[in-house]
Order: structure tokens, then C-alpha cells, then sequence
């Protein structure tokens, strides 16, 4: 009976995870496909990465995206800071119920509300001021700060709440100021909780398709915009190549910061026993 | 002296008041500028007609005469009500989502059980790998399904390699492939809450039941399960709320008898260039969406999301 159930579980587990990754194989696989067609394997070749190379379109594309999101990450981080201290560590003021369900509530919009609404705002802001004179990637920008931060201040939310506050005080007595306390004790101690709020908002805004959409303008073309409308084409190899690029690479940073943060939980338990 | 130091005492909080208001400020203007006036935005345009201008839409409010003349339009809420399309879009995106969202949980609790039942040191690296899929891009899980089920694709070849069928079964642009994109891109956001909460029922509680002669599916069933609602809720609604707006699945996967409303209001912004329809479609689903997000946000589901 025992035996049973450890079986069952096991199945369980290979099937999940066959189901999550076997498509995703697939995809990498045929992307080394020396045909055009995707069906049938004719040899292995690296033709389509070459041709990917030298798609300028494509590498503008990649080099927009990854600028929007480098900067979209940084200044999430930072609103995201601000909007958990003022969540957490502030005493309780008007209003502050109505903040914290507005800030949070981006994460369970859907993406087509959350770009609809934008443009229609950035619309009425240019025909009221002039501003934003067009739409591109400022816009773009400003929208994917906009829910990365409120994903940022959930993740940084939660680590300052368990956070020992004494440590704080502790320094604010010894008489350094807020700036100060903050930047040497709890920024430090919260440093984790940063890195995965900047690595989650930089795959987000990477990876954000519908609310760009709505609120770029001509000559902004992100990423995830130059491949929807590549596969709405039809499948084809060098978007195989592409999508195997993108999933080595966020697979590698994720790996490389799982182990991070699994290696410095193991030192803190290590101190913890030894003390 | 002393009543000058408290003096000085009571501005300088006073300062640090004002700074920390100041510090607050900036967000709360952020989130009021870039979300909550753009909804009442919407709410505007959603009342006036499409036109053939730029911005493709009537102003509400005309000045003149000295009279301001504020024209309310009624239209585009009338034809959601009486256009069968949109009624049918709303009716099928509902059932749409909630077949996926349960099929979601007969998929992902039985795997969000089996890691939680492993060792104590795997359950990390496990749940990261469930996770990892949905940190690349949306895009691409689509494009892999859309490679593996079309009529000459991987499945169909393969499955009438082995026999199984004679004829290629037509999947891609049906209903069925928006089925398997919901459920291949959700599954992660069901297991992931439902972990969270399997792992933190304590396992004296189930060995207790086992002691006074409880079956092992008993035990499940009364103990278990029960103690886990918490998560299957947060991931029922982590499903099924955004699966309502879902526009990419059944554009890219769906075909002709697909209609879902986050897909409908693409192609009225989009195609039809009906910008102030597009927006009642908008306000529209968010009322729709109102009910479960209240639900969602009133048991605090995000913290079990990352009670990692």
C-alpha cells in the first residue's frame, strides 16, 4: 500500500514535468532542424541562428526590449522600495487602506484593461498638454513600471515584514539618521528580496506583449511585438532559435540566482545552529 | 531652554512628517496618474462614438453658444447587451475559464501534493523548475504548442506513427488548443499556492488520523485537502482572473468558434479601430472581474504566493 502511493507520487511528479517541459524541448530541438519545415528533421544545422544574427529588425527589437527593461527594473525596484516602507513600516494614515489596494490591484488586472486604459490616458494627456508627444519607448516604459512596481513592492513587502525591526531601531538610537539606517541596515538585510524583485520586473517588462502593444507608437517595436507578429506568419525556425536563446538565458540567471539565494539561507541556518 | 529644545523637538518631527509624506507621495502620485485616473479615462471614452478623427472618438463635452453641451452615448453599453457576440464572447470566456481553472486543479494539486510529499531539500529546486517555464516568455510556450498541434505537426505524426489514428486530428485553431495554452501556461500559478499550503499543514496532524485507523484516502480527504482550501482558492482565482482578459491564447491557438472577450476587445481596438466600443468592453469586464477580485484580495491570496 506504502509502495503504492510513493509510485503514485512519482508519476504524478514525472507527468507534471514531462507536460512542462517536453513541448519546450521539442522547440529546442528543432531549432538545430536543417529544414524549413518544422515537422521533419533532416540534419542538424546552426543555419537558423546565423540567419538570426543577421536579422537587424529582430536585433533592434531585442536591443529596445532589453533596454526598457533594464531601466523599467531599476526604477520598479526603487517605487517598490518606497511603497513597502511606506506599507510596513509607516504608522497608519489616511488613506493608507486605499493605497495599498491601489498599488496592489495591477496584479490582478488583466493585461488588456491595464493597456487600454493607458493609452487612452496617454491619448488624453497629449491632446490636453502635448505630452507625451509620441508613443514609443517612453510609454512603453512607463506602463511596465507600473505593474513591475506593484509586484516589486509585494515580494520586498513580505521580506521587510518578517524583518527584525530591533535592528532598525537599534541604529536609529546609536543616532544615525533614516537615510542612513536604511541604506546600512536595511537595504543589506533585504538585499534578496531586491534581486528577485529587480529579476522579476525585468522578465515581466521582457516579456510583456499585450499592454505594449497597445501603448507604443510607430518605430518602438519591443521584442515580444516583432515575434507575435513573426509566428502569426506561421511557424519558423529562426523564432525557434530565438525562443531557445531566451530560454537558455533566463533559464541560466534563474539557476544562477536560485543558487545564490539557496546558498545564503543555508549560511544564515548554518550561523543560526552554530550560535 | 527646555521648552525651545521641545519646541525644536516637535518641528523637527513635524519635518520628518512632511519627509515621510513627501516619500509616499511619490508612489501614490505614480499609482493615481498611471492607473486610477486612466480607468476613469476609459470610463469616459466608453460613453462617447467612434468617429473618423484623431483620437478616433467624439468628445463628450462641446462648448457652444456659452452653453456646455456634455453628450452621454449610450450606444456602445446598448449593443453589449443586445449584440449576440458580446454576449456570447462574456458567456464563453466565463465557461472557458472556469473548465481551465478546474481542470487546472485536477492537474496541479496532484503534482503541488507529490512535491510536497518529497524531501525537505528538494522542495526548492522542485518548485523552482515548475516555475521556471513561466519566467520565459508567454510567447513562446504558445508558439511551442502551436509547432507541436497543427495538422502536420509533431503529434499528429507521431501519433499515426504508432497507429493510433489513420486521419490527422485537426486540434490547432479549436477550442481544444486553447484548452492545452490555458492549462500549459496556468498550471505553475495553481501548484505554486497550493504547494504553499500543503507544506505548511503539519504532518503529525495526518499521522494522527492514520494512528486512529483512518485509510490513507480518508485521511486525505478529511485532513488534507480540507486544510489546503486556502491554496486552491488563491490559485483558483490566479487562474481564472486573468484568463478572462486572455488575449494571446485564443488569437494564436483558437480559431473561428473561439471568442473570448479580452480577445473581442483586441479586435474592436485593433481591427475595427472602435476605440470607445473597445472601452466599454473594458469597463465591462472589469465589472465582471470585480466579484473575484474583491474575493482574492480579502483572503490575501498574493501572500501565499511568495511564502517562499
Amino acid at each position: 500500500m506504502q509502495q503504492f502511493f510513493i509510485n503514485l507520487r512519482r508519476s504524478y511528479l514525472i507527468l507534471g514535468f514531462v507536460f512542462l517541459y517536453l513541448p519546450i524541448i521539442i522547440l529546442i530541438g528543432y531549432s538545430f532542424n536543417a529544414s524549413r519545415m518544422v515537422n521533419v528533421w533532416t540534419g542538424f544545422s546552426t543555419r537558423w541562428y546565423a540567419e538570426l544574427f543577421n536579422n537587424r529588425e529582430l536585433l533592434n527589437a531585442v536591443w529596445m526590449s532589453v533596454r526598457i527593461a533594464f531601466s523599467t527594473a531599476t526604477v520598479a525596484v526603487i517605487l517598490g522600495c518606497i511603497t513597502s516602507y511606506v506599507l510596513i513600516r509607516y504608522r497608519s494614515f489616511r488613506g493608507k487602506a486605499f493605497f495599498s489596494s491601489m498599488v496592489t490591484a495591477p496584479l490582478v488586472m488583466p493585461d488588456v484593461i491595464l493597456g487600454v486604459s493607458l493609452l487612452l490616458m496617454f491619448v488624453f494627456l497629449n491632446q490636453a498638454t502635448g505630452w507625451p508627444e509620441t508613443r514609443g519607448s517612453l510609454t512603453v516604459w512607463l506602463a511596465h513600471v507600473t505593474f513591475c512596481t506593484s509586484y516589486s513592492a509585494v515580494i520586498i513587502s513580505s521580506r521587510l515584514q518578517e524583518m527584525d525591526k530591533t535592528l532598525e531601531d537599534a541604529a536609529m538610537d546609536l543616532g544615525a539618521g533614516p537615510l542612513k539606517t536604511f541604506i546600512f541596515i536595511t537595504m543589506p538585510l533585504m538585499f534578496s528580496a531586491l534581486a528577485a524583485a529587480w529579476l522579476l520586473s525585468f522578465t515581466l517588462s521582457l516579456d510583456d506583449v499585450v499592454i505594449a502593444s497597445f501603448v507604443t507608437g510607430p518605430g518602438a517595436t519591443t521584442l515580444p511585438i516583432a515575434i507575435l507578429s513573426s509566428i502569426k506568419q506561421g511557424v519558423s525556425p529562426q523564432i525557434n532559435a530565438l525562443a531557445t536563446l531566451i530560454i537558455l538565458g533566463v533559464s541560466a540567471i534563474t539557476l544562477v540566482a536560485w543558487f545564490f539565494v539557496r546558498r545564503s539561507n543555508l549560511n544564515s541556518t548554518h550561523k543560526g545552529i552554530t550560535q | 531652554m527646555n521648552t525651545s529644545s521641545s519646541t525644536e523637538k516637535k518641528i523637527k518631527s513635524r519635518l520628518k512628517g512632511t519627509g515621510y509624506f513627501a516619500l509616499a507621495g511619490i508612489p501614490a502620485v505614480w499609482f493615481l496618474l498611471f492607473f486610477l485616473i486612466p480607468f476613469i479615462i476609459v470610463l469616459k471614452i466608453s460613453f462617447s462614438e467612434a468617429d473618423f478623427s484623431i483620437p478616433p472618438y467624439t468628445p463628450l463635452t462641446q462648448y457652444a453658444e456659452h452653453i456646455l453641451n456634455i453628450t452621454l452615448n449610450f450606444t456602445n453599453y446598448l449593443s453589449l447587451l443586445s449584440d449576440n457576440i458580446y454576449l456570447y464572447a462574456f458567456i464563453s470566456s466565463i465557461k472557458l475559464a472556469l473548465f481551465s481553472t478546474v481542470l487546472c486543479f485536477l492537474i496541479g494539486y496532484p503534482v503541488a501534493w507529490a512535491i510536497s510529499c518529497t524531501r525537505q531539500s528538494l522542495h526548492g529546486l522542485l518548485i523552482m523548475l515548475i516555475m521556471l517555464p513561466s519566467w520565459t516568455s508567454f510567447l513562446i510556450r504558445i508558439y511551442a504548442w502551436m509547432n507541436l498541434l497543427s495538422v502536420n505537426g509533431l503529434l499528429n505524426s507521431f501519433l499515426m506513427k504508432i497507429g493510433i489514428i489513420k486521419e490527422p486530428l485537426i486540434i490547432l485553431n479549436t477550442n481544444y488548443a486553447v484548452y492545452i495554452g490555458i492549462i500549459y501556461c496556468y498550471l505553475p500559478y495553481m501548484i505554486l499556492p497550493v504547494y504553499n499550503s500543503l507544506r505548511s499543514i503539519p504532518h503529525t496532524l495526518t499521522e494522527a488520523a492514520k494512528d486512529l485507523g483512518a485509510r490513507p484516502a480518508k485521511a486525505f480527504f478529511k485532513i488534507t485537502l480540507p486544510l489546503s482550501k486556502r491554496g486552491i482558492f488563491a490559485g483558483a482565482f490566479l487562474v481564472f482572473i486573468p484568463v478572462i482578459g486572455e488575449v494571446m491564447i485564443p488569437q494564436l491557438l483558437g480559431g473561428s468558434q473561439t471568442l473570448m472577450i479580452g480577445n473581442v476587445l483586441w479586435q474592436t481596438f485593433f481591427n475595427s479601430n472602435d476605440w470607445p466600443m473597445a472601452a466599454a468592453l473594458a469597463i465591462m469586464m472589469l465589472i465582471i472581474l470585480m466579484v473575484p477580485i474583491r474575493l482574492f484580495n480579502r483572503m490575501k491570496a498574493t501572500e501565499e504566493l511568495i511564502r517562499e
